[in-house]
């Protein structure tokens, strides 16, 4: 599913650099990231979304070589293959919680919004716990409520990569393991493969593979 | 384009505070200028069909324009008066049709035309409800005058005094309502028409009391002789004219050196025009003889010199304000950065976020356009009353 080979990356203007040799990922596979904090877990993360584009090396997720495609097709790559939980939610204060899930339906043509995609929005909230907020603006929420709405909005489009940056960051305990267990099970039924970013010990045994950044060479701040 | 116009749509909702702001900037600057030429195109129609309709115009030298103003649209602005045998000097020439004016008193606001039954014919106005004036202190009203000051006929109107602190000035005349005009859509709308002797009645040029010589009250008398009676001020002068009191009223004097402010002159015929606007050519005659179109067309270049210069200045605040919404648009995209940047994470093309910013500013714009369509209806459909408010009467 994805393979990276000798990628080495440096955001302009800064001493920050990330050099993974090799990192890959079999389909299906749940694998755990962990590393202490400006590791480059995130930066590693939106590699694989093709939001980063690394300035050597070869990056493969599933058939597309993200380094090689142009701007909109990557765009169109990600819309379409991946589906990324951020650190920070990032839901729009503008749209409703329902209107944020669907977000990636009303931005592209790469997905089609149908009454079922609809339908599936509502199970996906009500499997959450967030079904009774869907007409609500993400500043009325909580911020686990907000993490569950982003995870919805991640998990809707069946994407085959789900990319988690702290998805259980701000859970409680009991809300924690109920999102992990929908996300195990979301990639279990559509057959994707998962790579979570957490600093969460405890999470680490139910995941098919810890991968710990310390073994990559990097430095500076992500 | 539809998801485009929903998130736009949705964005505008949540921000509708500063959405509002925009839309009434950018409908002020919208609907200055084109509510100004509205209402210029419907100024310059009302005055110059009035004033083409309106052959000549005898006045007393003067300011030419305040004669045509008040001889035509009643403005309150009296012109230099003379008196009432220019009409006869207009009527021994056999040239012309001499219809005098006496635009100077009001009630309620609104203007008491003194006049002769020929002008009633002269402008084609027709009764819609009532009679037409048949005694002295009748008065027969405009049709908005009427719904403005909601009486009919049979309904009485007190004229009002010129001023207010003149305790010697004659008394306000309570005037019957004959009849209602229907609406012709000119000045005559809101006018009161009395004939020419009740507006002299109304500035105290004639008047009616109790017969002087019948009272037994011998403290009205200050002196009685063979046929002269002294009265003092305690004599009981009418304020309305009836059928009772009407033989009590009375004109001292020869009426022809009575008061008027204008006289319509109607030319049997174009050359009796020209003959007529010869004898008015002396320097030292007291009166002057115009066309009002003539005039009317004077001030239009000066309404049209001013528009120029309004039309300048409106242009130039609607660059500043364009130049504004342009800074608010592009703060505004300096603040959504973080949004933007969200959207192009999820995998959202370059060209989607140009259409949603496009949508936003075609729903500002659309909302603008259909304020500012809403405005100009309602100017478009209070034009004619705006007009006389503003720049004509």
């Amino acid at each position: 599913m994805i393979n990276i080979q000798d990628l080495h990356f440096r955001y302009p203007n800064s001493e920050f650099q990330l050099s993974i040799p090799e990192f890959t990922v079999a389909p299906g596979e749940r694998v755990a990231v962990v590393g202490p904090s400006g590791s480059g877990k995130t930066s590693l993360l939106n590699l694989l979304a093709g939001i980063l584009i690394p300035s050597s090396g070869a990056i493969e997720v599933g058939k597309a070589n993200v380094k090689e495609l142009n701007d909109a097709s990557r765009r169109d790559f990600r819309i379409r293959n991946i589906g990324f939980v951020f650190q920070d939610f990032e839901l729009l204060d503008y749209l409703t919680i329902q209107d944020n899930i669907l977000h990636p339906y009303r931005i592209s043509s790469m997905l089609k919004l149908s009454n079922e995609v609809r339908q599936r929005t509502l199970d996906l909230a009500e499997q959450m716990g967030i079904s009774k907020h869907l007409k609500k603006h993400p500043g009325e929420l909580s911020q686990g409520e907000k993490q569950r709405a982003a995870i919805c909005r991640a998990l809707l489009p069946n994407p085959s990569l789900i990319l988690a940056d702290e998805a259980t960051g701000n859970l409680d305990p009991t809300n924690k393991t109920r999102i992990l267990d929908l996300l195990f099970e979301s990639v279990a039924e559509h057959d994707a493969t998962l790579v979570a970013v957490t600093h969460d010990h405890e999470l680490l045994p139910r995941f098919d593979r810890v991968v710990d950044f310390q073994d990559f060479q990097s430095g500076g701040a992500s | 384009m539809i998801d485009s116009l929903y998130l736009a749509w949705q964005y505008i909702r949540f921000n509708k505070f500063k959405t509002l702001i925009l839309v009434a900037s950018i409908t002020l600057i919208a609907i200055l200028p084109l509510a100004l030429q509205v209402l210029l195109t419907e100024s310059e129609r009302q005055l110059l069909n009035r004033a083409e309709s309106t052959p000549l115009l005898v006045g007393a030298k003067g300011s030419a324009l305040d004669l045509a103003m008040n001889s035509l649209y009643f403005d309150d602005e009296v012109p230099e008066l003379m008196t009432m045998d220019a009409a006869e000097r207009i009527y021994d020439t056999n040239l012309a049709l001499p219809i005098p004016l006496y635009v100077r008193f009001q009630a309620r606001g609104l203007p008491i035309v003194g006049t002769s039954f020929d002008y009633f014919e002269f402008r084609k106005l027709t009764l819609a409800q009532g009679q037409p004036l048949t005694m002295l202190g009748d008065c027969v009203l405009g049709a908005k005058a009427a719904a403005k000051l909601g009486i009919g006929p049979g309904d009485k109107l007190v004229s009002s005094p010129e001023n207010l602190f003149d305790l010697a000035g004659v008394y306000p005349l309570k005037m019957k309502v004959a009849g209602v005009l229907a609406a012709n859509h000119t000045a005559d709308d809101l006018a009161i028409f009395v004939d020419i002797k009740t507006a002299w009645v109304i500035q105290g040029l004639g008047h009616g009391h109790e017969d002087v010589t019948r009272t037994r009250d011998s403290t009205v008398i200050l002196k009685r002789t063979d046929g002269n009676v002294t009265a003092n001020a305690k004599l009981f002068h009418y304020t309305e004219i009836t059928e009772d009191n009407l033989d009590g009223f009375h004109f001292h004097g020869d009426t022809s050196i009575y008061p008027v402010s204008a006289v319509i002159a109607v030319p049997y015929d174009g050359k009796s025009g020209t003959l007529l606007r010869g004898r008015y050519l002396e320097s030292e005659d007291a009166q002057q003889i115009i066309q009002p179109a003539e005039v009317i067309d004077g001030l239009l270049q000066n309404i049209f010199r001013i528009r120029n210069v309004l039309d300048s200045v409106i242009a130039l605040v609607g660059l500043a304000t364009l130049l504004a919404i342009f800074l608010v648009f592009s703060l505004s995209l300096r603040l959504r950065q973080r949004e933007i940047q969200t959207i192009f994470k999820l995998g959202c093309r370059k060209a989607m976020v140009g259409r949603m910013m496009l949508a936003e500013i075609a729903i500002i714009l659309l909302a603008s356009g259909v304020l500012c369509a809403a405005a100009l209806g309602v100017v478009d459909a209070n034009a004619e009353e705006l007009v006389r408010r503003l720049f004509v009467g």
